[in-house]
């Protein structure tokens, strides 16, 4: 896949917002020191007087970005998955979700290829914190131009949206002229028979290789993109699991709460079927390159296709 | 209205702190009561809002980010006409509006909703925000309780709102010197609270008698002609005011009066406002 074009979600996510604060001035972007991370330094650039910068603190920045909802503005909050789902979940569970604001929440630099930072800044548990919090909507785009769909369809819905980036260029895998974004619908890439794998965010890209690779072998791999963990499409994925018989979910994201856990829960009652959860399995990350850890926690495309590939054997 | 008005709505609203928590049999009398000549104040004096048109944009709006201390709250709210006052004694039950802590999509008036202790605070300080970056004139108002600004996000709202200069923003610390687990000072004193609130670029105003309407009165005005700067005004207040039973006993922070101490405190409460009517 060398010849593929690579961009960060993150760079769709700043791309968008400029195009939003043109066509709407209740669009406000607030950072807390880390503009330049969050790509939000783009819309800081075009409308200044629309930029919140709230200096290292978190926890008011989503109260900030509370109140200014609640006085009619549309504010996206942003700062790296760590800090916006889990130092401040308590401010985004009782000041945005329980009131039912109309914050967007745009986290980057989630799972472990934050790279070389390491495990403190690492957040693998972001999406099992947003998914226990009622009324939350949480997207994990899995390019650049899925982000901007996504940062787009959140300004559109009214209500509380956790926006899920990575920091790494990741390949970009839904630039064709049908593709189409909608919260809560997911999208099959791949039709398949022997097996459906559930992806999220970069794993998408992971997952349509190994089922390259399985495909060379003979293996049948049915893949969906499930930017929306939540509300999880169930139809589609229970329609998946009565196809192929088995499900593999994958996401650069603890097994404990996230896609897999959505899954399962989900098949659990509506259609009992064996899955298999990739991820990353109750452990915290570790420093290095992030291609290098997406490899060892097996999270690219032959970390895949290898846990596949045994789970199918089983 | 006038302080004799003031001082009767005051009295009205401490009943039906009184009645709602008894009704309850849970809730947050110290800190109602202590609060309840600004919560008065506030709504009958200084702020711009109109019950027939709770949702007008261009309204002043109210944090109470000492949430627990609802009951105030909704009794201040109730006199003014935003609901029912019968709807006090409904407190705390299942299927009311009226929660715990402020709910802002059930209660008509609540601007927020509130009660994890900081919180309320950074909202407030988004609503100014918001004012100034649209020409807005409405003022924004919340109130803290003295053990709550122990929570650092306090802080950092008090800084962002002091350097942006938010000078329609008024913080309120409702000073009554106790918590849940005692004297303020012995559990992890937050004194000075001007000089830290100063420290944060905001104009402190001390009132000596927090329970007071001519000082409350003097306060607010010395707020509203502030420019360049967020006040704040610090209450010395008296937690359980009122109550006498009640009155500076920490114990009294979140517990419920039994009948007997109902019906004592209503007494109380009947006496004083027979006392006013006379004046």
């Amino acid at each position: 896949m060398s010849d593929v074009k690579k961009y960060a979600t993150r760079e769709g996510y700043g791309k968008a917002l400029i195009e939003l604060g043109k066509q709407d001035k209740r669009i406000v972007v607030l950072d807390a020191d880390l503009a330049a991370a969050t790509k939000t330094g783009m819309f800081k650039k075009e409308f200044p007087e629309r930029h919140i910068d709230c200096g290292i603190a978190e926890q008011n920045m989503m109260g900030i970005a509370a109140g200014l909802a609640a006085a009619g503005m549309v504010p996206f909050a942003s700062s790296f998955a760590m800090f916006a789902a889990g130092r401040a979940y308590e401010q985004v569970r009782n000041s945005i979700a329980y009131p039912g604001l109309n914050v967007k929440i745009g986290a980057s630099h989630a799972g472990i290829s934050v790279g070389e930072d390491g495990p403190t800044h690492q957040c693998n548990e972001d999406i099992a914190l947003m998914r226990s919090i009622p009324s939350m909507t949480i997207i994990n785009p899995s390019d650049v131009v899925e982000a901007a769909a996504a940062t787009k369809a959140a300004a559109a819905y009214y209500g509380p949206v956790y926006l899920r980036f990575g920091r790494l260029a990741v390949p970009v895998i839904n630039d064709r002229p049908d593709y189409k974004f909608e919260i809560g619908k997911g999208i099959v890439l791949r039709e398949g028979t022997d097996v459906t794998i559930v992806a999220t965010g970069l794993t998408v890209a992971s997952s349509l290789e190994a089922a390259d690779r399985l495909a060379a072998e003979g293996v049948s791999a049915k893949v969906i993109n499930i930017h929306t963990i939540k509300p999880l499409d169930e139809d589609l994925i229970v329609a998946a699991a009565k196809e192929t018989g088995k499900v593999v979910t994958v996401e650069e994201h603890s097994t404990i709460g996230g896609l897999g856990s959505a899954v399962c829960d989900c098949l659990s009652e509506k259609a009992p079927t064996r899955v298999k959860k990739i991820g990353i399995h109750d452990v915290y990350g570790e420093s290095g390159p992030a291609v290098a850890l997406l490899h060892k926690y097996g999270l690219d495309g032959e970390g895949v296709y290898t846990q596949v590939k045994a789970f199918l054997n089983e | 209205m006038n302080k004799l008005e003031l001082q009767k709505m005051a009295n009205e609203i401490r009943k039906d702190i009184v009645r709602s928590i008894h009704s309850a049999k849970a809730g947050h009398p110290g800190g109602s009561l202590s609060a309840a000549d600004v919560f008065t104040y506030l709504y009958f004096e200084e702020l711009n809002v109109d019950p027939a048109n709770p949702d007008d944009p261009k309204r002043d709006r109210f944090v109470l980010s000492k949430g627990h201390t609802a009951p105030g709250l909704y009794a201040a709210l109730a006199h003014k006409g935003f609901f029912p006052v019968e709807d006090m004694i409904t407190l705390r039950h299942i299927g009311s509006h009226l929660q715990g802590h402020p709910d802002m999509k059930g209660t008509p008036g609540i601007d927020m909703s509130s009660g994890s202790l900081g919180q309320g605070i950074s909202a407030a300080v988004g609503m100014a925000l918001a004012a100034k970056m649209r020409g807005d004139s409405y003022r924004v108002y919340t109130l803290l309780g003295d053990g709550e600004i122990q929570e650092g996000q306090v802080w950092e709202a008090a800084m962002f709102a002091g350097d942006r200069k938010l000078d329609n923003l008024v913080m309120i610390v409702d000073n009554n010197g106790l918590q849940i687990d005692g004297d303020i000072a012995d559990v992890c004193s937050p004194y000075p609270i001007d000089k830290k609130f100063e420290a944060f670029n905001c104009h402190a105003i001390n009132v000596e008698d927090g329970n007071d309407m001519d000082q409350l009165k003097a306060a607010f005005d010395e707020a509203r002609s502030v420019k360049g700067m967020p006040s704040v005004i610090i209450l010395k207040t008296v937690k359980g005011k009122g109550v006498s039973f009640m009155e500076n006993v920490a114990s009294w922070h979140g517990v419920a009066p039994n009948d007997e101490q109902f019906q004592a405190a209503m007494e109380e409460l009947e006496k004083a406002g027979e006392a006013l009517c006379q004046m």
